[in-house]
């Protein structure tokens, strides 16, 4: 316990030391949303189906934020301390694999939070958006969402054999799914055939569920979305046990 | 004196090369033991099996008394390592490591006196990826030593340092020592394996070739010594006659260079000098050429070290 504190403590520093995790997680999304509120305001937008810009982009974004967080930061991090052999030194000590995890679990999820929480802010202040579902629910689904996608992460950082494989699979994954699973603008203003492959991408159930729960839909309108992304957490925590390597 | 480490027929296949075959030794309590030979001879694959990080393909091995695959959890709480190869994550800074690693112990040592003791207050607040390679290898020092251990695993632990930054390590395992630990190293470099260690295993192709403390090991071996020194005027013409049984001499300007075996009753030097001083020829700057065992290892194997 005392080993798992002192381990999610110093990885949170490290998190924020580097530059790139806190910019994309923290930074970045902020960014688009003032960007999106300088093209149109919190005005009603044919890009999100008609509902207000910014009311709209909040859970777009934030699903933004767990895939930046699942791909880039857990992927990169566990590849990188496999490849430099930062691991390799941790074994030789009483820690465990769990408690490796964990750390790292932890403090992604933490900041993915804190992306989120930011983003919530800055509409709340700034263009005076307002969250009509259930504040626990949506973080429920908020962590659903996280955890399964940081699985993924956990996948790609225990399959891929090298750091460089496992950046351009997570980058392979990461773009399409922002562009095309309603993360930066409704998947319904998308053609059919594009709309079949938004279908077949994690994110899209991410996005389908966080927008539904922030506009006070019901669980039961979104058992698909809560179902695909358990089994997918599912899978991740079973396939990231089984991959894990020191070294 | 207890036995630290048992090793009995010890062997690691890698596919089709044997990387360690039938290596057998004991290490006792608070003695330096050394494992010294060439890259690639199998050093760093015996002492990794040794730590547990490898399983071995046959053989028998106790660390403390106990199977390292079967009781690491035991053995990682009581044995420090220092790998041949790792790293911190750059940004990590030297407190912040060794309170890391403290936390992961049930019982660890200070790590504020480590710090002071391995010279590293000054860097207590740089970064990693910021310090000099010596400065890295005490650190590592430094995380081995934090579970206050019995035992001490060093691997390569002086590669690619300047002579100064070797030498100031060699005198932290000798203080290591005299806290009455127990050390188990690696090297590549034949002096430090003869400076530092009581007792040495020169290993080649997988197998232990000697073993034995660095000056026996020297002394075991007939092979060539050699007095040096500077003549003042000349040299009498029948002075190779008087020399002592086998020695022979070689001449360069003033410099006089006398070969002999080092295994003799009366050292080399003292004949010589006696020589010397009878037939009143002048001499200055005279020194010994020991064999080491660098040349140990040449006459063993006939080949040099660094080839």
């Amino acid at each position: 316990m005392k080993s798992l504190m002192k381990l999610t403590w110093v990885e949170a520093k490290l998190f924020l030391r580097e530059p790139a995790s806190a910019f994309f997680t923290l930074v970045f999304p902020l960014m688009y949303l003032f960007l999106n509120g300088l093209i149109s305001g919190n005005n009603p937008s044919p890009m999100y189906g008609g509902q207000n810009a910014i009311d709209a982009s909040i859970p777009g974004l934030t699903a933004m934020v767990i895939c930046m967080a699942g791909l880039m930061s857990i992927t990169m991090t566990m590849a990188t301390y496999r490849e430099r052999e930062i691991l390799r030194r941790m074994r030789t000590t009483p820690v465990t694999p769990l408690i490796v995890l964990c750390a790292h679990v932890i403090v992604v999820f933490a900041m993915t939070c804190l992306g989120m929480l930011l983003l919530i802010a800055a509409g709340i202040l700034v263009y005076n958006v307002q969250l009509e579902g259930n504040v626990f629910s949506m973080f429920a689904g908020f962590t659903l969402s996280s955890l399964s996608i940081f699985g993924i992460g956990f996948i790609l950082a225990g399959t891929m054999p090298t750091v460089r494989t496992a950046w351009v699979v997570g980058m392979v994954l990461l773009y399409p799914m922002l562009l095309l699973s309603g993360a930066f603008f409704s998947v319904e203003i998308l053609p059919a055939a594009v709309q079949r492959i938004s279908a077949l991408m994690p994110l899209t159930y991410v996005v389908n569920l966080l927008s539904g729960l922030w506009v006070g839909q019901p669980w039961g309108n979104h058992l698909l979305d809560a179902g695909v992304l358990l089994g997918i957490l599912v899978l991740g925590v079973v396939i990231s046990a089984r991959t894990f390597r020191w070294e | 004196m207890n036995n630290v480490i048992q090793v009995n027929g010890l062997r690691k296949v890698y596919k089709t090369t044997v990387a360690v075959d039938e290596v057998s030794f004991e290490v006792r309590e608070g003695e330096i033991y050394g494992m010294v030979g060439p890259n690639g001879a199998g050093k760093t694959t015996t002492i990794e099996c040794l730590e547990g990080l490898r399983k071995p393909d046959a053989g028998e091995i106790r660390i403390l008394g106990v199977d390292p695959q079967r009781e690491s959890k035991f053995l990682r709480e009581r044995t420090g390592i220092q790998l041949q190869q790792s790293n911190l994550p750059d940004r990590i800074r030297v407190w912040e490591a060794l309170d890391l690693y403290t936390s992961f112990y049930p019982k660890a040592a200070d790590w504020k006196a480590l710090l002071g003791d391995l010279g590293l207050e000054e860097k207590r607040n740089a970064p990693f990826a910021k310090l000099s390679g010596g400065q890295k290898q005490r650190l590592f020092i430094a995380l081995a030593l934090l579970p206050d251990p019995q035992l001490v695993f060093l691997d390569e632990l002086t590669t690619g340092l300047d002579p100064q930054a070797r030498h100031a390590i060699w005198d932290l395992v000798r203080d290591v020592r005299a806290r009455g630990k127990t050390v188990m190293l690696t090297t590549h470099f034949m002096e430090e394996a003869e400076k530092l260690c009581d007792r040495v295993a020169i290993l080649d192709h997988g197998r232990i070739v000697a073993l034995d403390t660095p000056a026996a090991l020297i002394r075991s071996l007939e092979m060539e010594e050699r007095v040096v020194f500077n003549l003042e005027g000349t040299l009498p013409p029948d002075l190779e006659k008087a020399l002592p049984d086998k020695a022979w001499l070689e001449v360069d300007g003033n410099r006089v260079v006398i070969h002999g075996s080092n295994h003799r009753q009366v050292p080399l030097v003292s004949e010589v000098v006696n020589l010397l001083t009878a037939q009143a020829i002048l001499f200055h700057d005279l020194h010994t050429e020991q064999p080491n065992l660098e040349d140990v290892f040449l006459s063993l194997t006939g080949r040099k070290m660094r080839e």
